[in-house]
């Protein structure tokens, strides 16, 4: 465990962490200028050996700071998680520190990252789309672009011409496989949820 | 005199049979469908199953599964198709040589499935012309045996000779 010891002792030698409210491990707020360096010294000398997760969040347009990277540190050491939480600070071209130079693992997290939230990791190494094609024009887990996708050409011309093909939004009417989790089991049947959104009628804001 | 015989008399006729050339072809075809398993999700392990033991394609003449389209001359799309793989699951198709073949395993292939999603293509009807579907998620190995055996009927009604230098209809829309 991660007890309160070695969290004092961390936030005393680098003062610009801050503890951040968490319902489950240790959770540091961290500017995005020092992260590079706060992640090398986790490896190097607090113990943190496994870079577990890497991810994003988008928290709205209207967010003051609208995206932050979380990261997620696991030390065989202290045996506990430690969350990283990196506000990103331009939200329209959010960029920041790549840490792939520190922990590998944190190469193709990156890449998702970028791919889904759009968030460059400036000093990446090879900082391409790994889910969506080269030539996807949107970043599909930002908080605007709707789950049924946006009308786009498909990559492949000679393709395009043969079959007529072209990505378009999924019909959401009826979606099927949508279940809530609580409730007696005639309630939690798959069904659409939220017959407001359909394809004839826009998702409400 | 009129003979009430018909059909194949050996004394008159010798060692010859008479019958039509699409029937031979096309007898020939489905008894020797080569496959191509284009496995992308878990319906190919459903198909994989059918071609062991206990389900045993082979019983339909059709367990020669090919990993190269060059090969193979039925193309089994099995699991979700992406709009990422739709590309490569055509350029495979274009790839297989005439006549060729295409059965859609599962509701993913069918239409999306599951998947109302910005990412997956909804039916790889989309792309390929399908012959057969399936439904089940994913269907059971009886399922994909009957589909094929559909397939097989479905060989066996083509007008073969006529279509011999012709290439299928591509667009499926």
């Amino acid at each position: 465990m991660i007890d309160d010891d070695f969290t004092k002792a961390l936030l005393e030698k680098n003062s610009f962490l801050s503890k951040r409210e968490s319902i489950d491990c240790l959770t540091l707020d961290c500017p995005a200028e020092h992260l590079a360096g706060t992640t090398l010294s986790l490896r190097d000398e607090e113990g943190f050996e496994l870079l577990v997760d890497l991810t994003a969040i988008d928290h709205g347009e209207d967010a003051e700071l609208r995206f932050s990277v979380v990261l997620h540190f696991y030390s065989l050491i202290h045996r506990g998680y430690l969350r990283l939480h990196a506000p990103c600070l331009d939200n329209e071209n959010p960029s920041i520190t790549s840490i792939s130079a520190v922990y590998p693992a944190a190469n193709w997290h990156e890449r998702e990252t970028y791919d889904m939230f759009g968030i460059v990791f400036t000093g990446h190494p090879d900082l391409k789309r790994i889910l969506m094609w080269d030539e996807y024009p949107y970043f599909p887990l930002r908080k605007e672009f709707p789950l049924a996708g946006i009308e786009t050409p498909l990559p492949a011309a000679d393709v395009v011409e043969v079959t007529k093909a072209s990505v378009e939004p999924a019909p959401m009417m009826g979606g099927p496989f949508v279940s809530s989790s609580d409730g007696v089991m005639s309630d939690t049947e798959p069904r659409a949820r939220d017959e407001s959104w359909t394809e004839e009628s826009e998702k409400p804001s | 005199m009129i003979s009430d015989e018909v059909g194949y008399n050996g004394k008159v006729e010798g060692d010859v049979i008479v019958t039509k050339a699409d029937a031979v072809i096309n007898w020939i075809r489905k008894h020797s469908v080569w496959p191509m398993p284009m496995g992308l999700a878990c319906c190919a392990i459903e198909l994989m199953a059918s071609a062991a033991s206990r389900y045993d394609i082979s019983r339909f003449g059709m367990e020669v599964m090919r990993f190269s389209p060059r090969q193979s001359d039925c193309m089994i799309v099995a699991g979700t198709v992406t709009y990422k793989m739709a590309e490569v699951v055509r350029r495979i198709y274009d790839q297989m040589g005439d006549p060729k073949w295409v059965v859609a395993m599962g509701a993913c292939a069918s239409t999306g499935g599951m998947y109302r999603s910005y990412a997956v293509m909804q039916g790889v009807d989309n792309i390929v012309p399908v012959d057969v579907y399936i439904s089940g998620c994913p269907p059971r190995p009886e399922a994909l045996l009957d589909a094929m055996m559909k397939l097989q009927d479905k060989i066996g009604q083509e007008p073969s000779v006529g279509n011999l230098r012709k290439p299928k209809a591509v667009s499926p829309r």
